[in-house]
């Protein structure tokens, strides 16, 4: 969050104790979404008819996946201090792919790995025009977000494949046994536990940190910025591919159109987890926690007849107090403390 | 690219003649880039369909491009200021809808009242904007990001699916949108004279000049005495009044509004801007940049129509110009560091 930065603009606070209150605030922040999350689903679990079933929170795990996974590479993004917009159209466009190579008669095994490549192919390709070219990165995966949803319509047109094997369909919302947790489910939390060493107790993890802060210095301080922003760039397009297929399977339909503006959704559930736009900071459980509380509170308001076009108030709601609150309670501190020093 | 800054903050006088000169051409070839381009696109499209150049494709072309060049013109004055608006084509539905709304309740209403209720909306809505980025001084991506959520939650809820038909609306109303002028379309003169008027503000101002100087380097800006947290609002609220204006505009020349008016539209313009040389950290480029990008990339559409390519490769080919048009800006701001360092190394 901004938090930093207010701390930055207050004169003469010390650096110290700054520093501490900071880290402890972020400690409070996982654990504030925690508490949100849990009050969310009591209330809803109590008010709500239908919210507290198992077949619900299949559903309501199977809706959120394809966000979670986005999430993952783009949290570490986000803490360098770049972002990528464009990952929902690679969704799109891996999705399209999928569609055209099964009409091609391909074996599904051979797609999904050709799949996952072309994310990765994908990714690399904003991250030349990132890392080698040095342009920002939210210019060019705009530009990325557009060109590959264009060239989505383009592979596939305005047409669906929905002719996708049932065996494969009803895998990917299928259940481990025959509990409510779906085996997507699974493979997410496994992707995210690998995604959680690497930010959290690597080396490499910490100088993504330190180069979120203040690139400069970490290259002085001998971090290879560009490499690492180059493998994060192409882990978010395999990733957004993996996705791809996901979305596929589980809608038993390959459109160009797939997950359209779903970008949107995935940043507004990074930064509500905590994570600054400006980089160096969040954790990946805030942005899982992050993920669910979104996808909770959409699916308890859904259940309760809101309409789902309605429910975006609530999502900006969110993701506007998440900011917000946390720097007002800052900036009013700060105000006092500098009060109380004159008085 | 802070180059072109330079010009004018410098005062003329003690401007070093050369560099000046030089940064004037510089300042020329980004705009006369995407003229060049422009240009070349319908010769193109002309040499092989010459009713590409007919008044009446010209004018389709015109009133396409006016909605898009409004809004651009707006989000330049945001993006300038290292700032970004992305609830604009959020508030652009919101207003369409309004106006649908309070013409077919009351329609006496005349089309001067509904426009100024539509910019009055729109601003309204960027001043939740601006306060929230300045006052609470949270990054203007995050929260225009929520509040464009927010805002296009609003106008659903409201609409509740409801859509507004042409027949619901007064006619003289509606004749806003295909009215011309000796042959041009009104709403292509009103994007013109909303392009021209906040580009003087902007050349001309010192409040203008300021958010150059906010987006080149914000600290700087408020050690300097620069009042950065109003500056930034004022920038918000005309982004908000000119999506405003785009809204009733899109409701005049459509005449049919319902909620989902303008979704995704903000990234065409940022696209516009960016194409037309906006720097997207701040500091530099011009309206008449991003209005050009905003004619640019409506008149790619209408020319893969014509030259029947297929219409799918419209998107993409948006996609390759960004990339195209911001590695152009990169090369040309390093070759402007390049020279500008050669020169002081001579101890001109």
């Amino acid at each position: 969050m901004a938090r930093d930065t207010v701390a930055v603009d207050v004169p003469g606070a010390p650096a110290e104790p700054a520093a501490g209150v900071l880290r402890s605030a972020l400690v409070r922040w996982d654990t504030a979404l925690l508490v949100v999350l849990v009050a969310v689903v009591v209330i809803a679990g109590v008010l709500v008819e239908g919210f507290a079933s198992g077949r619900n929170l299949q559903f309501l795990l199977l809706d959120v996946i394809a966000i979670a996974l986005i999430a993952l590479p783009l949290t570490l993004i986000v803490i360098t201090g770049e972002i990528d917009l464009s990952v929902a159209s690679t969704l799109g466009l891996c999705s399209a792919a999928m569609g055209q190579l099964w009409v091609a008669g391909l074996p599904l095994e051979l797609i999904v790995v050709l799949v996952i490549g072309l994310g990765a192919v994908l990714g690399a390709v904003n991250a030349v025009f990132v890392t080698k070219f040095a342009l920002p990165s939210l210019a060019v995966t705009i530009g990325t977000l557009a060109a590959y949803r264009g060239l989505a319509f383009v592979v596939l047109g305005d047409q669906a494949v929905a002719d996708f094997p049932f065996r494969w369909t009803e895998a990917a919302s299928g259940t481990v046994g025959d509990g409510a947790v779906p085996w997507a489910a699974v493979i997410t939390a496994v992707l995210a536990i690998v995604f959680g060493v690497v930010l959290h107790a690597t080396p490499f993890g910490r100088s993504l940190y330190a180069m979120g802060n203040n690139a400069e210095a970490a290259t002085f301080a001998g971090i290879r910025v560009a490499r690492a922003k180059f493998w994060l760039f192409v882990a978010s397009g395999a990733v957004s591919g993996l996705a791809g297929v996901y979305w596929t399977l589980r809608f038993a339909s390959a459109r160009a159109d797939n997950a359209a503006g779903l970008e949107l959704a995935v940043v507004a559930a990074v930064l509500l987890g905590g994570v600054s736009i400006f980089g160096g900071r969040g954790t990946l459980l805030g942005v899982l926690l992050g993920v669910l509380l979104l996808g909770a509170v959409r699916n308890a308001l859904q259940l309760a007849d809101v309409a789902a076009d309605t429910l975006n108030v609530v999502t900006g709601g969110l993701l506007i107090a998440s900011v917000v609150v946390p720097n007002v309670i800052t900036l009013t501190r700060a105000l006092w403390r500098r009060r109380s020093r004159t008085a | 690219m802070s180059a072109r800054l330079a010009a004018p903050a410098v005062p003329p006088a003690e401007a070093d003649e050369s560099r000046t000169r030089f940064v004037r051409k510089l300042w020329l070839a980004r705009e006369f880039g995407i003229v060049v381009a422009l240009g070349l696109l319908v010769l193109v499209t002309t040499l092989d369909n010459p009713a590409f150049l007919s008044p009446q494709s010209l004018r389709d072309l015109l009133l396409g491009a006016a909605i898009l060049v409004v809004l651009a013109v707006g989000q330049t004055v945001v993006i300038i200021s290292r700032n970004i608006d992305l609830s604009v084509g959020a508030v652009l539905g919101l207003v369409a809808f309004a106006t649908g709304k309070l013409l077919s309740t009351a329609p006496g209403t005349p089309a001067v009242v509904a426009i100024l209720a539509g910019v009055g909306l729109g601003a309204v809505c960027g001043v939740v904007n601006g306060v929230l980025v300045a006052a609470a001084r949270v990054p203007a991506l995050v929260i225009t990001l929520g509040t464009l959520y927010a805002f296009r939650g609003i106008d659903h809820s409201w609409a509740q699916g409801q859509q507004i038909n042409a027949s619901d609306m007064p006619r003289s109303f509606l004749r806003l949108g295909t009215w011309t002028v000796l042959g041009i379309p009104v709403l292509a003169v009103i994007a013109v004279v909303v392009m021209a008027v906040v580009g003087f503000y902007l050349r001309s101002y010192r409040s203008g000049r300021e958010l150059y100087a906010i987006g080149s380097e914000p600290a700087a800006a408020r050690l300097s005495g620069i009042p950065v947290g109003r500056r930034v609002l004022t920038s918000f609220v005309l982004c908000g009044a000119l999506a405003g204006l785009a809204g009733v505009l899109y409701a005049a020349r459509f005449g049919t509004v319902d909620a989902t008016v303008g979704t995704g539209i903000e990234l065409q313009v940022v696209a516009a801007a960016v194409v037309g040389g906006v720097a997207i950290f701040g500091g530099s480029g011009s309206v008449y940049g991003a209005a050009l990008g905003a004619v640019l990339l409506t008149t790619i559409g209408s020319s893969l129509a014509v030259l029947r390519i297929n219409p799918f490769w419209q998107q993409a080919v948006v996609g390759g110009l960004i990339l195209a048009a911001i590695g152009l800006d990169r090369l040309l701001a390093v070759r402007a560091a390049n020279r500008l360092r050669g020169r002081s190394s001579h101890g001109a």
